[in-house]
Parts: structure tokens; sequence; C-alpha cells
């Protein structure tokens, strides 16, 4: 058992707490720091490891502090590695003492071993002391000139760290200009990934406050940019990859043979062992598609074997996170995966929260040809010894039937499960049964004859109870016993403690003295006395509502409380379509797994590095609305438009203001209009002059003759600027590809695109 | 990007914990224990692996009875913290040659160097067991291994056959071993986890295999390999519905739904001649995950039968036969079976001569246990359970009682017939101190039989 209060470490035996080691562990350091003895080096990397073992377990060793920056000096980069890691965790408490190691990192940033470079000038950064600030400027601008490119990766982090510490120093030494460059020029890819992340961190912060870092964070998503990331996507790691992807995501192409070039570069991305890749590729394929209904459709059939792929291997955990956006790709277009519906049953070992996605999609994958092997595999759960997920599937089973026409065997099923005599089974399947007569009112007289058999006495929890109640009251008439059952449930008013039970019984027996008055009668005396002396303020007002309206006039309380009823034709989805859209526009991150859009469950300022603003995001789809890309068809209300409602509803607001800014139509020589775009442009003009720009992609070199005439064009006058890996297939005959994939609906409706 | 980075012993300890950007408090290590330890007290089965307290988004995977966690305030893509986490994981075992509490204790400062250079700031900037080499300077503490218990579905391989080398997975990448030189090897596992599902009458309603092959390198320079598998692999069902089984069983063809492949992993011939080129980064790693849904021979049927003998008795005969060749042999069986919650007592009678089984009634969730220790191939092996109730059981016996369910694990089998048909080193320099090790194990994920 967990104490109630962690807060306070109780000590145990393994994790000593007294001042006493403390104090020990000072003094054995005071010793040691001026020995120059042979293998002191030894003694003292024991006495680290304690040390760091205490802080570990959350002892506080910050009054070691000075003990162990006087140990420090030392050539044994394992004590250092050890002395660092101390340092960077305490220097934030005592920012006077930290002054201190300042002296020794900046001698190890010039250390002429780049792994100690590295080293001192991470460990530097980690300080967190903002009065020492003016101390990292000198260092940071070394680190990322140094010719190594460990150190240059370090550096350009201790810029995103030194923002945060002070981002006035950090804007004021021109260090996001450096990064700049040095994301289009270094030739290591690790240093260009950070230089990614840095400044999509840096300017994202920035841009609420300063129009230019706006622009760049605009600029980040302009074509050169993208294309660049895109053509060296190869050389980088699997992580930054997925960094690289992530922008790509958000990349408006202005053609659409862009689209299947992007698509047919990162084609074998998807299978990649690595799920996060796969995702981030997910999400590319599923954005650049969207206002392009077949296409799109193709993209879903195209992924679904890598997912279910990654579903089935990896971690327990791993698979949880593929299969949640899995979830909402079935939820949005249910019939796509209607054949694939045995990949959702549950296997008995796999942990609940797996086994409730797998029902919700299992439920909504039933179509007429599947419905009777889910429903058949879902009683099987029913039965199960797992009793939550027992009762999701009959919940499960309740919701098809509900979804369907043809109800007539689930309906014998649902009836079936009233006869299983386990509490838990009755009571859900009370529940259902409910709601199923508020729907197909038909099904009244197979349902009351096996309602009716079912005690009152051996249903106990309040939902079920008050079902059961409802059904009583809606067909008293039907329901030999239904004024007897009332009467003696009334007579237990004390006993029953849920206030929804009560408001029930209370509707029931007045629906019931409308039909069987005298039979009734005194139980809706007794119903009306215990309803007025209730404690329950809802429960009171409405016997008194009930009372006066009676007293009134009875065929008016009749309108009132039991008026003929229409039948239920849909009922209500918990979740708005907005809702569902901006969770599908959020692919790939944490509002998939917890469903719900972000702001929800995140501040503001932690929205992700790359959450663009609202304007942003309508800006980039008004782009598509000037006809360039082939404007969204829109279709009649079918399931198709559940794929595309993003984009169409976004549409019919018509293209903003901003829109012409964004929204150059090509990329030929003359017209490179956008203004984000043209100054990133002579930005790489610059520093292509100056020389360093020896590593830059052909893509860059293009742009450098068109976009800036007066520059020396460096290559006779190459393609325009394109994709340079492997495009195997030219766009046509890659959306043949796209086209040979099998299409699980055929009623699909298909628009002939140019 | 993270914020932390944790490792917590079962009972909560920290074992390893880093803040990479101070955004998430100082408890959260608490906070997140608490929080998975009610999930299941309160009855909602195990925590899932994401969840949000007060802002703070927790991620963790289980490995080796230890909690790997990160944190962050950020909307981040869940798929690539647990991947992360998984890797970190990896990394460390790779590093200390075996993953538990007593290695990882042991050699925690180790664990910080690494995770020095892993992540910075919270973002990630290598995971490769190749790369951290030349960056990591603590040499590892190796912990005595005879007494532990194996770990991973590789481990099988340290016990038992003795045609494989039983330190082999359990060896560290960096330390060297005493006798001073490194062996030269390379081992190839491919490990298939399948799942059945049978109806009461004996049908196969469902059936996956989820195979991988994983590759552990301890060959010194790096030198290209060339593995070979089936010629008549195919991969994609050519647009049939994955379940639309044909006529391809016994044909002989291994087709496989769909499959992934480790960044190293070069495809050029692969089209033609189905060779994977590959230059084995070091350490452990999946060449290949697969996943196929061809019906393949089930290696157990089993087959239950429920007698009622009087009002609150009845027998139940549990007959497991393994379809299997008789030079294979299944090892750690257990076979289980909930039964009807009114059960109060039950005696259990094997067969006569019966050796290595174990039989037990869990009271607490009324289910019987049968563990085997073997079973070798055509052989057939039978339970008999006598039940007594406390109440009368109304002919409900068969509704009241679970699936029967089974794991097991099957070393040199695969039920896929996916083949390694050679593993080629391309070498310059000849050397005859090198070892190959392909190795197959298939072992049970969801192996269930209804009644």
């Amino acid at each position: 058992m967990a104490p109630p209060a962690q807060s306070q470490r109780s000590p145990s035996p393994s994790q000593p707490s007294g001042k006493g080691e403390v104090s020990d562990l000072k003094s054995q350091l005071r010793q040691l720091a001026g020995s120059r003895a042979p293998g002191i080096d030894d003694s003292k990397r024991e006495l680290f490891k304690k040390v760091i073992s205490y802080m570990t377990v959350g002892i506080d060793v910050s009054s070691l502090f000075g003990e162990m920056v006087m140990c420090s000096a030392t050539s044994d980069i394992v004590l250092k590695k050890m002395c660092y890691l101390y340092v960077g965790n305490y220097a934030k408490v005592n920012p006077d003492l930290a002054l201190l190691t300042i002296n020794f990192l900046q001698r190890d940033c010039k250390d002429e071993d780049p792994m100690i470079r590295g080293l001192a000038l991470r460990s530097l950064c980690s300080l967190r002391v903002a009065n020492l600030v003016e101390y990292l400027v000198g260092p940071l601008g070394s680190g990322l000139k140094d010719n190594n490119n460990y150190v240059r990766t370090v550096a350009v982090m201790g810029v995103l760290k030194l923002y945060h510490i002070s981002a006035s120093t950090c804007v004021d030494a021109d260090f996001p200009a450096m990064l700049k460059h040095s994301m289009l020029n270094d030739s290591d890819a690790q240093v260009v990934a950070n230089c990614l992340s840095a400044l999509q961190e840096i300017w994202s912060s920035e841009a609420s406050s300063s129009e230019e870092a706006s622009r760049e964070r605009e600029a980040l998503l302009s074509k050169p940019v993208v294309y660049y990331f895109l053509n060296r996507i190869k050389e980088f790691s699997e992580w930054a990859q997925c960094l690289v992807l992530e922008l790509v995501g958000k990349y408006v192409p202005s053609e659409t043979s862009e689209i299947f070039d992007i698509m047919n570069l990162l084609e074998d991305r998807l299978q990649h062992a690595n799920g996060a890749v796969v995702l981030a590729t997910i999400k590319v394929f599923l954005q650049l598609t969207l206002s392009m209904t077949d296409v799109h459709q193709q993209v879903y059939e195209r992924i679904k074997a890598p997912l279910l792929t990654l579903v089935s291997s990896g971690s327990p955990e791993q698979s949880y996170a593929v299969l949640s956006h899995l979830h909402l790709l079935v939820m949005r277009a249910p019939f796509i995966f209607s054949s694939d519906y045995k990949h959702f049953y549950c296997q008995y070992n796999e942990p609940s929260y797996v086994k409730k996605l797998k029902l919700e999609m299992l439920t909504a994958v039933a179509n007429e040809s599947n419905t009777y092997e889910i429903v058949t595999e879902l009683c099987e759960y029913a039965a199960n010894v797992d009793i939550p997920i027992a009762r999701e599937s009959i919940r499960a089973v309740g919701k098809i039937a509900l979804q369907q026409y043809d109800v007539n065997a689930i309906v014998d099923r649902l009836l079936q499960f009233l006869e299983m005599e386990k509490d838990y089974v009755t009571a859900e399947a009370l529940v259902l049964v409910k709601d199923l007569l508020r729907k197909y009112p038909q099904w009244s007289q197979d349902c009351i004859a096996v309602v009716g058999n079912i005690s009152s006495k051996n249903i106990q929890e309040p939902k079920a109870k008050a079902a059961l109640i409802w059904m009583l009251g809606e067909y008293s008439q039907d329901m030999h016993d239904a004024p007897y059952i009332l009467e003696s449930l009334i007579e237990n008013w004390e006993d029953e403690h849920s206030a929804e039970v009560r408001l029930h019984l209370l509707t029931a027996v007045m629906k019931c003295f409308f039909k069987r008055p005298p039979e009734t009668q005194k139980a809706l005396g007794a119903a009306l006395a215990a309803g007025l002396a209730d404690f329950h303020q809802d429960v009171h007002d409405r016997a008194l509502f009930y009372y006066r309206l009676l007293q009134y006039n009875v065929s008016v309380a009749q309108r009132v409380v039991d008026p003929p009823k229409q039948a239920v034709s849909v009922f209500a989805d918990t979740q708005s379509s907005e809702i569902k859209d901006r969770i599908f526009d959020e692919f790939n991150s944490l509002s998939v797994v917890y469903q719900k859009p972000s702001y929800m469950f995140t501040d503001k300022e932690h929205r992700g590095p790359f959450e663009f603003s609202d304007e942003l995001g309508h800006l980039s789809i008004g782009a598509e609305s000037t006809g360039t890309v082939v404007p969204a068809q829109r279709v009649e209300a079918n399931d198709k438009d559940l794929l595309l409602s993003v984009s169409e509803k976004e549409e019919s607001g018509g293209p903003s203001n901003n829109a012409s800014a964004y929204s150059a139509p090509s990329y030929d020589g003359s017209s490179v209009s956008a203004a984000a775009s043209s100054q990133m442009l002579s930005e790489l003009a610059i520093s292509s002059v100056t020389g360093h720009a020896s590593q830059s992609s052909l893509a860059i070199d293009d742009l450098l003759g068109l976009g800036l005439p007066v520059a020396p064009a460096p290559a006779p006058s190459p393609p325009l600027l394109k994709l340079n890996s492997k495009a195997v297939l030219d766009p046509g005959t890659f959306q043949q590809k796209w086209r040979q994939l099998p299409i699980s609906l055929s009623q699909v409706y298909f628009s002939t695109m140019t | 990007m993270i914020s932390q980075f944790f490792v917590l012993s079962q009972r909560g300890d920290n074992i390893v914990f880093r803040d990479y950007r101070g955004e998430v408090q100082k408890g959260s290590a608490e906070i997140f224990f608490r929080k998975v330890k009610f999930w299941k007290e309160d009855g909602d089965g195990d925590a899932p692996p994401i969840f949000n307290v007060d802002g703070v988004n927790y991620f963790h995977v289980k490995v080796a009875g230890l909690l790997f966690v990160a944190t962050t305030r950020v909307n981040v893509s869940p798929s690539l913290v647990l991947e992360l986490l998984q890797r970190i994981a990896r990394v460390i075992k790779d590093y200390l040659g075996v993953l538990n509490e007593d290695s990882l204790r042991k050699n925690f400062v180790l664990v910080y160097e690494l995770l020095d250079e892993v992540i910075d700031f919270g973002y990630v900037e290598t995971t490769s067991t190749e790369v951290l080499k030349s960056y990591v300077f603590n040499e590892p503490i190796v912990v005595d291994v005879a007494r532990l218990p194996s770990l991973g579905p590789a481990g099988i391989f340290m016990q038992g056959t003795k045609r494989m080398p039983g330190t082999a997975v359990t060896k560290s990448v960096v330390a060297n071993e005493p006798g001073g030189r490194k062996r030269e090897e390379i081992f190839v596992d491919i490990i298939e986890k399948i799942s059945v599902t049978f109806s009461s009458s004996g049908y196969i309603l469902t059936s996956e295999i989820d195979g991988t092959i994983q590759m552990k390198s301890y060959l010194t320079g790096n030198p290209e390999i060339r593995l070979a598998l089936n010629d008549d692999l195919s991969i994609g069902r050519g647009g049939r519905s994955i379940y639309d089984y044909g006529s391809s069983y016994g044909s002989g063809a291994v087709i496989l739904d769909d499959c992934n492949f480790h960044e190293s992993v070069h495809l050029d011939s692969f089209e033609d001649d189905r060779t994977l080129t590959l230059v084995p980064p070091d350490g452990e790693f999946p060449v290949m995950n697969y996943r196929m849904t061809q019906e393949f021979k089930p290696p157990f049927r089993i087959n239950t039968l429920i007698e009622e003998a009087g009002p609150l008795k009845a027998e139940v005969i549990l007959k497991v036969r393994a379809e299997f060749s008789s030079s294979i042999t299944a090892n750690t069986i257990l076979v289980q079976m909930p039964l009807p919650t009114y059960t109060t007592r039950v005696s259990f009678e094997l067969e006569p001569g019966a050796v290595g089984n174990t039989t037990d009634f869990k009271e607490a969730n009324k289910r019987l246990e049968w563990g085997l220790k073997k079973i070798v191939g055509g052989s057939e092996h039978t339970l008999r359970a006598k039940l007594t109730f406390s109440q009368e059981s109304h002919g409900n016996i068969v509704k009241e009682s679970g699936p029967v369910s089974m794991t097991f694990t099957i070393p040199m089998y695969n039920a896929s017939r996916l083949q390694v048909k050679y593993l080629q080193i391309a070498k310059k320099a000849k050397n005859d101190n090198l070892y190959r090790w392909v190795r197959y194990v298939t072992q049970a994920n969801s192996y269930v039989a209804r009644l």
C-alpha cells in the first residue's frame, strides 16, 4: 500500500535520509579534494556514485555543492560526467555556488577533445541560472561553429536552453538567425534536426510578440524549406524523420502533382519498423489528400495493412498507441474497414484498455453482411469472466441493434442475455432493451414477455432498475403485473437509495395510473406521498408537480406525462462532428488517445512546438480554394463526407483575406509571390554568396537562380524545384497505382480527376 | 519532446530519474505510481500506457518488471514516446547484457551516461547502441546471470538446448569477455507468436501469426550480411480480404499479409530473390516484423468435456494433443480454465505415469490451472477434474465456465514455415571463428478453445 502522503518519503533501510550520511560524504569529499595520490579517481568515483544515488532517490545533497565542485578538477571523464549531472541538478537552487562551476566549465569548453567540449557546453547551458547567461553566449557562439558535429548538435540545443532561461539574451545574440543558417547548410543531419526543433520552439513562442518571428515560422512551411528537408530525409535518424514528417504534414502544396511526388517519395516510410515514423507518414498522406476524395480513400486502403502490422508487433503499450489511431480512422470511415472486422476481435489476454477500443471498432464496422458474426463474437465476451468487458460487450450488441434495420436476430440474443442469470448481464441487457424499445416499439410484445419474468428483486443497479421501471410504466397495459410490481417497489421507497430510480418510479406509476386507474390508484397515492416527503429536491419537485397536475386536470396530466411517443430514429452522438474533425486534424498526437482535442487537456503554452494558430490553419486552407488544386467535390450526404468534412466546412467559409499572401499558384521563375518564401530566398542567397552553402542541395541553388536574378547563377538552369530522391513514378502512374488498390465499397461514387 | 524520464521498480522506488526540462514538478514519480496502483485497485484493469493528471501526460512501458516512464506537458506523438521508452530499455539491455532491477541499480551511473546522450533537452538525439559507444565511458558491472530468470522471448535459448551457447543473449555489447578477445558471432532469431481461437466444435475461428526476425550481432568491423528467406515467400494478399483463405493451405507458399523492416535493411534484391541485405548495427534489433493470417496447422488441439455428476458435482475432462513432429518438444505449457463461481473444491486425476505435471485450483479467481513441463510432438495428455459446487448448477456449467486458454513455447518450430535459407557474412579476411546462430521459436499469444 502506498502511504497516503508520499511527498514526505519515509526512510527505509536501503534509502538513508539522515543528515549523518550527507555530512559523512561531505568530509570524505573534502579529504579527496586536494589529494593527488594515485588511484584517487577510483575513490572519487565511488563517492560520486553515492552522491548521485542519493540524488536519484530524492535525498537533498545540495549541501555538498562546494565540495563536489572542488573535486571536479580531474581529467577522468566518468568523474566529469557525474559532476556535470550533479551540477545540472542543483545549480538552480544554488545560484551563488553555480558561479563556481562556470570557470571550469568554460575551460572545458575549449578542451581539445570534442567530447569534453560538448559535455561541458551541455552542462553549462543546463545550469538554468538567469544571472549567469552572459557566460553562455561566447561558448555557444563558438560551439555553433565548431568543426565537430557532436559539439554543434550540443550547441544548437544549448541555444534553445538559453532561450528558455533568457529569451532576450538569445535573440539579441542573433542566435535564431545562426540556427537558421545551420539548418539549411550543415552537413550533419542531426545538427539540422536540432535546429529545426529549436527554431520551431523559439519562433512559435516569439510569434505572438514579433511579426518577424511569425513570418519566419510560416517560412518553415514554404516550399523550398519543405523540399529541402524531404530531399534529405534518408539522412536523418528515425526520430528526426518524425520531426520532418510533422513539418511536411502542415505543408500545403500548390499543385496536384506535388502531392503525388511527395507521396511517392514517402511511400517506403510506411514499411518502417518504427511506429512513430509510420504514423507521421500516414498523417502526411491524410492531410495532403484531404481535398481529393478518391485518393483520400485509397490512402485509407493503403495504410490499413501497415497499421495492423504495427498493432500486432511491438509491446502492448506501443500497439495501444497505434490502435488508438486505427480506432479514429475506423470511426471516421467504418465502411472501409468492414471486411477487416476479425482484426478487431479481442484476445483473452489483452488489457482492458485495448479491448474497449476494439469493442467500439467492432460496433462501428458492423453492417448487413458481418453483423451476424460480430454479434456472435460479442456474445462470447458477454459470458466472459472479465466483468467490465462483458458489460461493454453487451452494450456493443445493443449499439449494433440500434444501428441496424434488421434487428430480428439481435433482439433474440439480447433476450437470451436476460435469461443468463448473471446480475450484471441482466442489468446491462435491461438498459439495452429499454433503448431498443424506444427505437423499435414494434418489438414490445416479444420483449415484454421476457422482461415480465424478471424479478425486480434481483435487479440492484440503479440504471437497470430505472430501465425496468420505465418499461413497467410504458407497457403497463401489456404487463399483467405492472401495477403490483410498482406497488411493491413503492413500498420499499425508503430503501431505494438512487434518486434516479425514485424519479422513474414516480413517472411510471403515473403512466400506469392513466392506463389502469383502479389498480394503480393506491400505489399512486403512496408514491406521491413518499415523493413529497423525499429529501431529494428533484424527486420532491416532481412529486409536487404531478400532484398539482392531477389536481388541475387528469386528462391534461396524461397529455403531459404520457403523450403518444414517436420512435427515436437516431440517438444523439456524444461527440459533435466539429470536435471529431479537430481530433482528426491533430492526428498522431495525444488528442487521438484521449479522444479530445488538445485545447481540452493542455494549456496554451504547451500545445506543442508546432501548434499553429487558427488563422494560419485557415490561411493555408484558403490557398486551396484559389483553384490550382482540384477543388473538393461537394458530394451528396453519404459516408464519404465523413472523410472530407474538415476541408469542406472550412472552405464554405470562403477564402480569407490573408489567403492571397499565400496563394502562389506555382513556382515558375517569374512569380514567386509568397512573401514568406521570397524572404527565405534572400536569406539563402546571402548564405550562398558568403560561401557557406557548398553543401546546400540542388533545390536551393535553383531557387537562388530564380529568386534573385542579381546573384550569380550557379548552374546552367537546372530543372525547377524538385524532389531529387527516387520519384519512381510520374503522378499519373502513381495515381493509377493507388487506384489498383481494392476499394471495399462498391457504391462509392467516383469523381474523375484531371 | 519529453520533460522527464525515470525508471521505477515494482515497488515504486526511483532507480533512475532524469529531468530534462524542469517543466514538470519533482513529485511526478509518486503521482504516477499512485495513479497506476489505484487504477488497478479501483477495478478498472491495468492503467493505460498513457494518461493525463493535472495537465501532465504520463507515458509508461513495462519491461522486465520495471516501469519506464516519460512525462511531458506538450501534446506529442504518443507512438514516438512509447517507441522511445522501449528503445531506451533495449539500449540499456545492450549495454548491461541483462536488464532487471539488480543490474540497473548496479549500473545506474552508466545509465545516466546513456540518458545524457540519448535525449537532450527532451529531444531524441540518438538511440543507436553503435553511435552511443563512442560517448559512453563507464564499464558495465555484469550481474550474475545464472540465478536470474530468463527475460523476453529469446530468453528461452538460455536454458535447455545444448546446441546454443548459454551466455549469448545476456552478453553486453561493450564488455569484454574474461578471455580478452571477443567472440565473433551473430544470432538470428525467428520468433513467432501465434493466436488461435477454436469454436466449441473445434473449428478454427481466427488465427494469426505475428513474427519477428530478431538479430543480435557481435561481429567486429560491421560486415555486410545477406539473409535469404523462402523463395516462395510472397507479401500481400493481392487485394483479397485477408480472411479469404482460398486454397493456399498446404500448397507450400508462404504468404505474409504485411511486413515492415528495420531501417538498416536494403530491399534492392528482395523482389528478385527474397534476400535482405544489411549492415547490422550493434545490439539487438528487429530486422523484420511480419503478420500472417494464412491458414496454418495449429500445434495443439484442445478437447474439453464437461459432464454433470449429480446436482452439486461435475467432471471436466481436458485433452491436449500435440500435432507436430515427435522430434520437437514444447515446454512450459500452461492450460487454464475459469470455472463457475460457485465451485468450492476441485480434485484432480492425472494419467497414470504422468511426470512434470502440476495442477491447481485458484480459489480467488475460480480458475483451474494445469501445468506441463514438456509435451513431445505427437503425444496426448489428459486431465480429469472433479468439481464440487456450493449451489445447484441448473445445467448452466458450460455457460458459467470460461474458455480454455493455453500458453506454451516450442523451440525449433515455426508455424509460418518462414525460413532463413542462409546467412551470408561478407568479410574481406577469412575468419574461421565465426559463429552463426539461426534459431526458431514459437509461442502462444492468445490460444483459446471455446466451450
